[in-house]
């Protein structure tokens, strides 16, 4: 299967006052046609970045260094303008931002904003769009929807407002949708509906997504691959169900005995320490700090995610020897 | 809606019934009345006494009140003492010069200050954002009185491009009436255009930063759609605020800048009526002025929730 999604040495960097931030540092990976693939990190890991320079919303900016490409359907969206992104952005490829409270424009009404998509995208009627916002905000899940359209945003609960901007998201049925934590802003009943609902959507519109998270719930229940990002590098890559069965780096073992577990009487182990700065990063593998095996390898060299094992990669230098 | 005009206008009352005690009673405790001004040199006991019997002036000073108010309450102004012109027809033929100054103004702020502020914020820290910066601190420490006698200086005696005072009707000759009131209308509205420049500038900076505004990029919406219908309609709430504040300032304003390029306008009636202690006169200027000022602000208020969704009244 051809990849819809082909990230090449990906980097963000930042220049600022204090020195160059590598927010995001050679990362690769890919994303075929309906996969769910979770990119799964704490915060401040570079998440949320990798997202943003794939969509052209980072990288206008003098401070914002770009490199690497990003492919998608085979283009290099890196070398596009701010005008031909436009084109691509809401279209092609679309996001859902992490807090609905403030991803809506309170002055604006919900159905309005819907058919904006529409109206930027497709030859369509003022009318015609209103139509289709109508009805994908049915199928997102909204009642009356047909009302519900006339009103604005502060007349919309958090859930509610997520699945309006979700139907934002797919109205011009993209082929690819980043969502950024689009769970974590809510109540743990209303992230299990939208879940569900995505995943409904996957299957109907035939679009893949980028699930970035920080909750390893959400990866479980959704995704078909995970990477594990870690201070701007991708240290683990696997399939969701290997990932969860035999995590290989430190940190995302780390991650998984974070997790509190019902029934279990083990008491939880966190990562100790904190993610490094990213202002000054030493010489080696950024995780060394804070890992349980670290070896003097480790504080020379930076490891490179390769692979271990059939579908499984990591980025850590105790499995070099296996190879 | 209407319930909501309705209180507000009930509110305005008191407001009103203090303005006037504040009018009446203020220009009283200035030393010398009317009837000292209208003598002058030729003063004396026996013909004041007379005047101020002809005027109402001996009466005790509740009594004048409550018949000035009665008469406000039938509808009737009063006469000046001096010219005996019917008080509310003297601000009527005056009003047109004041609004029009106030309007002239104010289309600066908007054609201008808001702008130039959302300009300066897009383009935050280059040249044009300096610039407008600076603009922006010397409009609102300049005093316009200052400002008015320097644009005179240079544009009226130096380069002789405008009439240095005077008026001429829009209706009579427009483009003559543009010339009379171009160095007024600046001077008058160069701070609050300042002002509404920095704050369309700070309010943008704010409205940028938020996550709706990304997400309209990351909707494809072009620059050109996401400054205008997504950005700078929202950073006009506060804007829209301060205008509302600001066109008392502009009323007051024009008192001095009606008396520089001697425009025969409402302020400068008033100051007239301060000098000679035309009594009914100023009471009368300064109670249509605090209405005005009243009404702008009801209607602010109203442009507000027609703006903003989440209010409604």
């Amino acid at each position: 299967m051809r990849n819809l999604l082909e990230v090449n040495n990906l980097t963000t960097y930042f220049k600022s006052n204090k020195g160059l931030i590598k927010a995001v540092d050679g990362i690769n990976f890919t994303v075929s046609s309906r996969e769910i693939l979770a990119i799964v990190g704490e915060s401040g890991c570079g998440k949320s970045v990798t997202a943003k320079t794939i969509l052209g919303l980072i990288g206008q900016k003098k401070n914002e260094i770009i490199g690497g490409e990003v492919l998608f359907k085979g283009e290099n969206l890196l070398t596009k303008n701010y005008r031909e992104m436009q084109q691509i952005r809401g279209k092609e490829i679309s996001t859902v931002f992490q807090d609905p409270m403030t991803s809506l424009n309170p002055l604006h009404k919900v159905g309005q904003q819907i058919a904006e998509v529409l109206t930027i995208h497709e030859q369509i009627s003022r009318q015609a769009a209103r139509k289709q916002a109508i009805n994908i905000l049915t199928k997102v899940g909204i009642p009356s929807a047909a009302s519900r359209a006339e009103q604005y945003p502060h007349q919309f609960s958090g859930g509610m407002r997520q699945r309006a901007i979700i139907a934002m998201a797919l109205v011009c049925r993209p082929d690819l949708l980043i969502a950024d934590e689009p769970t974590t802003a809510l109540d743990v009943t209303i992230q299990a509906q939208i879940l569900d609902l995505l995943q409904d959507l996957r299957h109907e519109l035939k679009t893949a997504i980028i699930m970035i998270t920080h909750d390893l719930g959400v990866v479980a229940e959704i995704s078909d691959t995970v990477a594990v990002m870690y201070a701007g590098h991708l240290v683990e890559k696997a399939p969701v169900k290997l990932l969860f069965a035999e995590a290989r780096h430190p940190y995302t073992k780390g991650l998984l005995n974070s997790i509190p577990r019902p029934g279990s009487r083990k008491k939880l182990e966190p990562i100790p320490g904190q993610p490094p700065d990213l202002h000054n990063l030493k010489t080696g593998c950024n995780f060394a700090d804070r890992c349980p095996s670290v070896m003097a390898k480790c504080r020379q060299q930076s490891p490179l995610l390769k692979k271990i094992a059939p579908d499984h990669q990591a980025a850590c230098w105790l499995y070099e020897e296996e190879r | 809606m209407w319930r909501y005009i309705t209180k507000r206008i009930l509110i305005a009352i008191p407001v009103l019934i203090g303005i006037s005690i504040v009018a009446f009673f203020l220009i009283r405790l200035v030393p010398g009345d009317t009837v000292t001004a209208l003598l002058g040199a030729n003063y004396n006991q026996e013909q004041a006494a007379a005047l101020r019997a002809d005027y109402g002036l001996d009466k005790p000073l509740i009594t004048q009140y409550l018949i000035w108010v009665k008469n406000l309450l039938k509808g009737d102004f009063g006469h000046s003492f001096f010219t005996n012109q019917a008080v509310s027809s003297s601000i009527m033929e005056r009003l047109p010069v004041t609004f029009e100054l106030m309007i002239m103004s104010f289309i600066y702020c908007l054609l201008i200050a808001i702008p130039l502020g959302a300009v300066a914020s897009l383009k935050k820290n280059s040249l044009l954002d300096y610039l407008a910066t600076i603009f922006g601190l010397l409009g609102v420490s300049i005093p316009n009185f200052w400002l008015a006698t320097i644009l005179i200086l240079v544009f009226s005696l130096h380069m002789g491009w405008f009439p240095s005072g005077g008026f001429v009707s829009f209706f009579a000759d427009p483009i003559a009436n543009l010339r009379y009131m171009f160095l007024p209308s600046i001077a008058l509205g160069a701070s609050v255009g300042a002002v509404v420049m920095r704050m369309t500038r700070s309010s943008m900076l704010e409205i940028l930063k938020q996550d709706y505004i990304e997400m309209a990029r990351a909707k494809g919406v072009s620059q050109k759609i996401l400054i205008i219908s997504h950005a700078l309609k929202n950073a006009l709430i506060p804007v829209i605020t301060v205008l509302g504040i600001q066109m008392g300032y502009l009323l007051g304003g024009s008192v001095i800048i009606e008396q520089i390029f001697s425009l025969p306008g409402i302020g400068r009636l008033a100051l007239q009526a301060i000098t000679n202690r035309d009594y009914i006169l100023m009471q009368g200027s300064i109670l249509f002025v605090a209405a005005g000022f009243v009404i702008i602000n009801l209607l602010v208020d109203l442009i507000y929730a027609l703006i903003n969704p989440q209010i409604r009244y």
